[in-house]
């Protein structure tokens, strides 16, 4: 993982004085409101319906178990207690008070962590796979390029007012996309073109919110060296021609779909020609460099468990159903991947107490050299764990409630805090995800119904990701009441596709009965190897109308 | 007369007027004891007229292209760029272009909704004199101005980036 050096602390300090005299104004009156505004945005705090909200930034989803412990302290000494992890891999606070911001920053700097640029319009956090360096098909570890987007985006000067955010995500493995790089501001696939050599498939414009959209390639191979002066590139076309003059046409697939993916492409090979031989130009030293904070760490020489997990596996039912479920395979003998879910019914997605948050860091510590990565399906990973001591670890986790064995089911549902929390939203969402876990609470049945992505959010903003859940539902206002629109056939994999509105909205009471409705024609129609995804774009959208408003 | 904020926090005065673009059908009314700075385009369309004079610049607003002076921007001695609301970033990369890509030398200044915490971007991204929006505490400038020893990137203040400083 990534160590912060002499620079990286200088800059970290600073910034929190800064912030620090930045508030003290804003307290004694000399900024306006709106002024700021874009400042504690990009330190992370919004303020929210019932208190101000800070969103702490966890680069790439990466943590080490002291960054935990930190957080779990900063939650009992400035929040009540609990944290929640969001669909961007951050981590946030509900209930800090502005004041006390500062202390907190200096608090998280102290641990090499930050609230930079996790709000406002700037380059937010860089996100990526949850499993890099750490699967077999992945074409390179991305976590270094990604810290070096962090380095080159952080404190940008020519980028702090952007028409509006900008998301990048990268994404490097073959076969699966993790990290919805295609409904990013720009994603990056890591390819080897056909000399072998290193670089990205470049997609821009894709994302969700009002105008949802699958980003198109503007450029089929970008050499790894060129990638931040590209990326510069993009960002100064996008910050000179896209639209200020109306918030919900300021992202940049706006731009790219008003000058079309090939007129924009052109605009930005014509200012890269300018910038690419620039210093901002990347050396192999200095990708090497950073490459070198993310080496595999001390595994023992081992062979795969084979034979000790199918033994386990058949005396303890439960312990199967998660080691099918929860655990992937990893690139190294004897290892494996372990996913915690923070999906335990009852709790709403993605929230974690503070003695939760240690009990991650002890797990970390016992079973995983130390490192967690946080996913944007607001789940939690330990990356590196020794198989014969899975069924340990699974015997420890589940009383803490991170056992649920429902990953990528029906019930591992991504959600935003919505109405109990935002002041955005039109509607809440935990109550809906809480109501359709408890209707599919048979373990066997949703292994039976396979991977179903259900996406909820609580408002056009689309912090759940409904447009490319395979089941979305999106949160909205009717006269002052709370309604719910359901979309069918998203994907934010590589087969990315935004889902289609099934018809009007129902209330909340109605909607886990709605969803059954739903799984029951794709039992239905479902030939034996079908996912519901695969279902649904065989037979299309009507039969589910058809049950549903029957 | 404004007061002007260099680049290391201190303060000078001078008489630079800025002549707003003229309504349609009106012609710009140059003042003949102050210098003054006119829109870019229409010091180009008086460009026989205008170039060498010490005491005409031009300003550009945030939607400008800076682009039309290409060639042309060191016979200017004052280039301001306006910021028309202090979240308007365009006027950052018109900074850069001007300084990085057409090679301007001279002064590059900032005005409009110049704000305290916008002048440490403003000072990276190639302006060396601020005029602060006048409610706001000019004293506190050159603390404003100074609360980073050092940035990631490289930008018209620094051409190397910290990724190639720190492999010397």
């Amino acid at each position: 993982m990534y160590v912060y050096d002499e620079h990286d602390r200088q800059m970290a300090a600073e910034r929190v004085a800064q912030f620090r005299d930045q508030t003290e104004r804003a307290l004694a009156g000399e900024l306006a409101e709106d002024e700021f505004l874009p400042l504690r945005l990009q330190n992370g705090l919004y303020v929210q319906r019932l208190a101000p909200m800070l969103r702490i930034c966890v680069p790439y989803g990466m943590m080490r178990s002291d960054q935990l412990r930190r957080l779990a302290r900063i939650t009992r000494d400035y929040d009540k207690g609990y944290a929640h992890f969001t669909t961007r891999q951050n981590v946030q606070l509900n209930w800090p008070a502005l004041e006390d911001v500062p202390d907190i920053l200096a608090e998280l700097a102290e641990v090499e962590m930050h609230a930079n640029q996790t709000s406002g319009n700037c380059i937010r956090n860089t996100t990526t796979d949850q499993f890099s360096g750490v699967q077999s098909d992945e074409i390179a570890d991305p976590r270094p390029y990604c810290e070096i987007i962090r380095q080159w985006s952080t404190f940008h000067p020519e980028f702090a007012f952007l028409p509006r955010k900008f998301k990048v995500a990268v994404n490097a493995s073959e076969h699966t996309d993790r990290a919805a790089i295609q409904v990013h501001d720009i994603g990056l696939q890591m390819v080897r073109n056909e000399a072998g050599e290193l670089g990205f498939r470049v997609h821009v414009g894709g994302g969700l919110g009002r105008t949802p959209m699958v980003g198109p390639v503007i450029r089929e191979f970008l050499p790894e060296m060129d990638l931040l002066t590209y990326l510069e590139a993009v960002l100064r076309v996008y910050n000179r021609y896209g639209r200020r003059d109306n918030k919900f046409k300021a992202r940049i697939k706006i731009l790219v779909k008003a000058l079309t993916p090939e007129g924009f492409a052109e605009k930005v090979e014509a200012e890269w020609q300018h910038i690419k031989d620039s210093p901002t130009r990347l050396t192999p030293e200095a990708v090497q460099r950073i490459q070198a904070y993310f080496t595999e760490p001390d595994y023992a020489a081992l062979d795969n468990a084979t034979d000790l997990l199918a033994s386990q596996r058949f005396e303890n039912r439960g312990f199967d159903q998660w080691l099918t479920h929860n655990v992937d395979t990893h690139k190294k003998p004897g290892y494996a991947i372990v996913t915690l879910t923070m999906k335990k019914t009852g709790t709403p997605p993605g929230d974690v107490s503070d003695k939760q948050l240690e009990q991650i860091a002890d797990l970390a510590d016992e079973f995983s050299f130390g490192e967690v990565r946080v996913t944007h399906q607001q789940n939690v990973v330990l990356a590196d764990v020794r198989q014969d001591r899975l069924l340990e670890l699974w015997q420890a986790i589940t009383p803490m409630g991170f056992g649920t064995a429902n990953l990528n089911t029906l019930t591992d549902v991504i959600c935003c805090p919505g109405g109990d929390y935002c002041a955005l939203a039109n509607a809440k969402s935990i109550p809906v995800a809480e109501a359709i876990q408890r209707q599919f609470d048979d373990l066997d049945y949703l292994y039976d119904l396979g991977n179903i992505d259900l996406n909820i959010s609580g408002c056009m903003n689309a912090c759940g990701h409904h447009h490319v859940g395979h089941i979305g539902v999106l949160g909205v206002d009717k006269k002052g009441q709370e309604f719910y629109q359901i979309s069918l056939g998203g994907s934010s994999h590589h087969d990315a596709s935004i889902g289609k509105i099934l018809g009007p909205s129902f209330a909340r009471d109605e909607m886990p009965q709605v969803i059954s409705k739903i799984i029951d024609v794709y039992v239905d129609k479902r030939t034996e190897e079908e996912t519901f995804l695969d279902t649904y774009r065989r037979v299309g959208i009507d039969p589910f109308k058809e049950r549903v408003y029957a | 007369m404004p007061n002007v904020i260099s680049p290391d926090g201190s303060i000078r005065q001078d008489n630079w007027v800025v002549m707003p673009r003229p309504a349609e059908g009106e012609s710009l009314d140059i003042p003949a004891d102050q210098p003054a700075l006119i829109p870019a385009d229409l010091w180009l369309a008086g460009y026989e007229h205008f170039t060498g004079r010490q005491d005409i610049g031009v300003w550009f607003d945030s939607h400008d292209e800076p682009e039309i002076l290409d060639g042309r921007v060191n016979e200017l001695p004052v280039i301001a760029v306006n910021f028309p609301k202090f979240s308007d970033g365009r006027g950052y990369s018109i900074g850069r272009l001007l300084r990085e890509r057409f090679g301007y030398v001279n002064e590059l200044r900032a005005i409009g909704d110049v704000l305290l915490d916008q002048l440490q971007f403003m000072k990276r991204c190639g302006f060396d004199a601020y005029v602060l929006r006048a409610d706001k505490d000019i004293t506190k400038a050159q603390k404003c101005l100074n609360f980073f020893s050092q940035g990631y990137q490289a930008a018209t203040d620094t051409e190397i980036p910290l990724f190639r400083r720190r492999a010397s």
